[in-house]
């Protein structure tokens, strides 16, 4: 698949890298993501936060997909769901303490995604994207079928429990902070991967994978790596959604919730760093205040998608970034 | 540098401009911050339902309307009743999200909740906020048996009244032998065991089941054909809703209604309307509530109707109405302040008093969160006998509230036991 | 010759056949996502969405017109078929030169909007819609009972698929048509109208997504999720034929509707996965599709 349209037509000004690969403008719009996260609890609802930290997590991890890598997968509930209910059940019936959970989801994601990227990673374009599908609806299957996940009930009643044994956090602030710090680490690494020397593999690839083969790189492990890595932090997301909100169920596999993520990204604007957090901010948003519109949700997120890709097709960071001319 | 700065200057400005938006705008769709100097003498109902998928036409919107005229005919207590909506999409993760936020910021109860996966999770976060839970919508028999919890009512139906009601009276009027199809989920499968419980209790026997793939089936013909290959004289719909509809069209047109005896295990009056009256005529289907049962029910449409695009209340409707009503009742007698502090006692309070409504009559509630009153086997009418829309039922029996819902020992409701 | 693997072989037969008349749907609704694909390079996550249209259309000339299955299966292409012009007109023909994931994100939305409205006006438990007179009763096969309506499905899809094919194959129109997605600039140079030709052939494809519509409105319940259900099976036949191949989906449409009836005798539970083991299967030993060219 080409690189999404609208990237490269942009004249960016060069801005020197400053600190940990950011350059200037992204350092500012770090530090307004922080404070924002810092700030909001104080004044926003922290559970509904928690649920925009989760998903912000989960659209970053496959924007490091399709975003630096060119692929788009349509798969990636399985490994969010999976994530998600095998952290429910580490931390219920294995009574795990959160961060082991958390971690096990992580390792699940990873798990299936090495499987998975192994066998999709051979095909391109709009043939990855099915393929990622079919075994996703595979995945889909299993957990419908398979006793641990509580078919459509799902597993209901995580214990939130006690970070390291020691902190309970069934206080909603103190679940807020954990669930803050897993996504920025996530963020963050992110982050770095892409201003590796591996990130600029992977860069090159999206863009000409032949003349990456030319040179030497053995892509296919390349694509291989970076699709573990995202499939793991989809993992994590869905663990530590699992255990804020207590639940977890078949929606998170559904495909869905692999359309939903596709989305995010969008709206948010791919290839952006930024993008995917305020994409899953936006859309986490709509359907949660939306709500109380009832019948109008979907109609009006329809609306918002076709404006978003006939009017602001690089999605909110992106056409912020191409106004300011700085990458976001 | 200089001009490089000034191009960022209004870019910080609006990111920042941008977040105040969003944050403003989240306040504003927010019904319940501010307001704060009333909010002691305001009892806050919840109603989250179904608005935008398949469950919207039997809850949604008309579950609103009933919880609202409940509480305006309660109006004038000495407190103010306050309703509010919205709509979980069938998902657990918006419904505990909105669920969650409603009772942490001043929401007394929330009524309604159709599909079991989001009833268990509202259930949970009701008992760790000590709130109050009044569920309609939901089936699963769970919610007054392991899953019971003290913050809960389980007020309109569940799995073991609709088969007992159905499986029970096929099998007496001499329904021996059947064959099911069954909605491959939690659901399904409930309903499937729990009626053939009845049926071999009662000398019948299951000959086989299909179970579909649930929610991707479309077409039922292959399930049908393999129904009438088995040679069972009853045919049982263990789905719901469309997935319904569908499967009873399908029984239909392939002919089996001339050989097979259908029952739907859980259809509602919405139901019928959508497959119409030529194709449903002669179902027998359980349910606890029906518009044009006696003139309490009629007096209760009457009202209803100019509310809900004239359409009368359904059953699950028709419980969001009684269920708020007989809260309403409850907090009036142990006063608002009380009722607001802990959801458990208001609970308890509601399971001490009789219940009365125009919607059920006179009924109790069982020490598990049952709600207890008549079950009703309807037959469809056909086209000729119906005097029009909505004239879709003929009472065929009527089980009283003693008979028609599970054992109060049998459930492993944890809260029997103490 | 009783039993085959432990069915009887009646049985076995009556189930080939219904999988025959369900691949009917398959490949009719395929062969318009189709043939959208492979002459405008987009994927038309609206089709569910106009599948829909076209059975909603059929029950209003009903309930509001008293026009009859007759007249909407003739009616109801051509509405939505002009719906689906303005849709191509105003937004899609925007999108052409762009990467396929925006024409996708773009009809998905526009199908959105389409289910919500609908289901805002007329609810979410559906309406109902009977078999025309003429079709209503039964065929006995001996080994089972055949509705009429049924058989006239298959026959009326494989017309359909048949009219289609000829029409892009072997007329004049079609080779234009197949010129214009190879190299739209010449064709357009040789005085052909190739952005209306686009139209044309958009509001085609969506008008087959309508009379799929109509032709399940008798059988299916009509509401508002019957085409979300059917999108992405439908969007996989087209895969596992072959982007934009219309033999391909065709025959696939057909063929997967056995495979996923033989799934419902054996294993009924697995009867929706099967249609994506079978996709991983030939996308992995096929990269572009059983009859894509590569």
């Amino acid at each position: 698949m080409a690189a999404p349209g609208g990237f490269g037509g942009t004249d960016f000004k060069h801005e020197d890298e400053v600190v940990l690969g950011f350059t200037k403008s992204q350092l500012l719009a770090f530090g307004v993501m922080v404070a924002f996260f810092v700030v909001a609890p104080f004044f926003l609802y922290p559970v509904f936060l928690m649920k925009v930290l989760c998903f912000a997590l989960f659209a970053c991890a496959f924007n490091l997909l399709i975003g630096y890598v060119g692929l788009l997968s349509f798969g990636h509930a399985a490994y969010f769901g999976m994530g998600g209910y095998l952290a429910g059940h580490a931390a219920k019936v294995w009574g795990f303490t959160p961060e082991i959970a958390i971690l096990i989801g992580g390792a699940v994601g990873g798990l299936l995604g090495l499987v998975f990227g192994w066998i999709a990673i051979r095909r391109q374009g709009i043939y990855f994207a099915m393929i990622t599908l079919a075994l996703a609806q595979m995945v889909y299957f299993f957990c419908l079928q398979a006793p641990f996940t509580g078919g459509e009930d799902g597993i209901q009643a995580i214990p939130r429990g006690s970070l390291f044994g020691a902190i309970p956090l069934g206080n909603d602030m103190a679940m807020y902070w954990t669930t803050a710090g897993v996504f920025l680490i996530g963020f963050l690494l992110i982050h770095r991967i892409v201003h590796s020397p591996f990130g600029m593999v992977l860069k090159s690839i999206r863009e000409n994978e032949p003349r990456a083969t030319s040179l030497g790189y053995r892509t296919d492990d390349y694509k291989l790596m970076a699709f573990v890595l995202s499939a793991t932090l989809a993992g994590v997301a869905g663990g530590t959604k699992s255990i804020v909100f207590g639940i977890a169920t078949l929606t998170d596999v559904f495909w869905t919730m692999s359309g939903e993520v596709v989305l995010m990204s969008l709206v948010g604007g791919l290839g952006t760093i930024f993008g995917p957090v305020v994409g899953a901010a936006v859309i986490i948003t709509m359907q949660n205040y939306l709500a109380e519109f009832g019948a109008w949700v979907t109609v009006i997120q329809g609306a918002i998608f076709v404006l978003c890709v006939l009017a602001f097709r690089r999605g909110i960071v992106g056409e912020i970034g191409n106004w300011l001319r700085v990458r976001l | 540098m200089t001009t490089a700065h000034v191009t960022t200057g209004p870019g910080r400005r609006t990111l920042i401009g941008g977040a105040a938006a969003l944050t403003a705008g989240a306040f504003s769709a927010l019904p319940l911050t501010g307001a704060r100097a009333q909010a002691a003498n305001t009892i806050r109902i919840g109603v989250l339902s179904d608005m935008s998928g398949p469950y919207r036409d039997a809850t949604g919107p008309g579950s609103v309307v009933c919880t609202q005229l409940a509480a305006q005919e309660f109006a004038g207590r000495g407190f103010n009743v306050e309703v509010i909506q919205a709509d979980h999409q069938n998902r657990p993760d918006v419904g505990s999200t909105i669920a969650r936020q409603w009772y942490d910021q001043g929401v007394d109860a929330i009524v309604d909740v159709p599909t079991s996966s989001v009833a268990f999770a509202v259930n949970t976060i009701a008992r760790e906020r000590n709130k109050v839970f009044l569920n309609s919508g939901a089936a699963s028999s769970d919610l007054t048996g392991p899953q019971c919890s003290p913050n809960t009512v389980h007020w309109t139906y569940d799995t073991y009244m609709l088969a007992k009601g159905t499986g029970d009276a096929i099998v007496r009027t001499g329904g021996q032998s059947w064959f099911f199809i069954t909605a491959d989920y939690a659901f399904g499968h409930a309903l499937q065991r729990d009626v053939s419980r009845f049926v071999e209790a009662a000398g019948g026997r299951v000959v086989g089941a299909a179970r579909y793939p649930f929610p991707q089936t479309t077409d039922f013909s292959s399930f049908v054909v393999q129904a009438q290959a088995s040679r069972a004289q009853v045919l049982g719909f263990a789905n719901a809703s469309l997935d319904t509809v569908n499967s009873i069209k399908a029984a239909r047109e392939f002919g089996l209604h001339r050989s097979m005896r259908f029952a739907a295990l859980l259809m509602g009056l919405v139901d019928v309307h959508a497959l119409g009256l030529a194709e449903a005529e002669g179902l027998l289907l359980t349910e606890s509530f029906y518009w044009d049962l006696n003139d309490r029910t009629r007096r209760l449409s009457t009202r209803v109707r100019p509310l809900n695009q004239n359409r009368p209340p359904a059953m699950v409707q028709a419980g969001c109405y009684g269920a708020t009503l007989h809260y309403l009742k409850a907090v009036a007698d142990m006063g608002v302040a009380a009722a607001k502090a802990d959801g458990r006692a208001a609970v308890a309070r509601m399971k001490a008093m009789p219940t009365d409504d125009d919607a059920f009559g006179a009924g109790s509630i069982r020490a598990d969160g049952r709600k207890l009153h008549p079950v009703y086997l309807f037959q469809v009418k056909g086209p000729r006998e119906s005097s029009g829309t909505w004239d879709y039922y003929r009472v065929a029996a009527t089980t009283s509230a003693e008979d028609a819902w599970r054992p109060l020992a049998e459930g492993g409701c944890p809260l029997v036991r103490t | 010759m009783d039993e085959i693997f432990g069915i009887p072989a009646p049985l076995l037969f009556g189930q080939l056949l219904l999988g025959l008349i369900n691949g009917a749907f398959y490949a009719l609704l395929s062969l318009g996502l189709a043939v959208i694909f492979g002459m405008l390079n987009v994927i038309n996550f609206t089709h569910g969405a106009q599948f829909m249209l076209g059975a909603f259309v059929a029950w209003a000339l009903l309930s509001f017109l008293g026009l009859g299955y007759w007249w909407a299966l003739l009616l109801a292409p051509l509405i939505v078929g002009a719906f689906g012009v303005l849709l191509e007109r105003t937004m899609i023909s925007r999108l052409y030169k762009l990467d396929h994931l925006y024409g996708l994100l773009l009809t998905f939305g526009v199908g959105l909007i389409v289910e919500g409205l609908v289901r805002n006006e007329f609810g979410s438990s559906g309406l109902p819609y009977r078999i025309p007179a003429e079709l209503q009763g039964s065929w006995d096969l001996g080994f089972m009972f055949m509705p009429i309506y049924r058989g006239w499905v298959v026959v009326v899809a494989i017309v359909a698929c048949l009219a289609t094919w000829l029409v892009i194959e072997k007329t004049k129109i079609g080779s234009y048509l197949r010129a214009a997605t190879e190299n739209p600039a010449l064709v357009q140079a040789f005085g052909i109208n190739v952005p209306l030709m686009m139209t044309l052939t958009y509001g085609a494809g969506v008008a087959l997504a309508a009379f799929a519509g109509v032709l399940a409105a008798p059988i299916y319940s009509v509401n508002p999720q019957m085409g979300a259900n059917l999108i992405i099976i439908v969007f996989a036949v087209v895969v596992i034929g072959g982007m934009g191949s219309i033999l391909g989906s065709v025959v696939t449409g057909f063929g997967l509707g056995i495979i996923e009836g033989l799934t419902k005798v054996f294993w009924p539970e697995a009867s929706a996965t099967v249609i994506f083991v079978v996709m991983a299967i030939v996308l992995l030993t096929r990269p572009a599709g059983l009859f894509g060219r590569a």
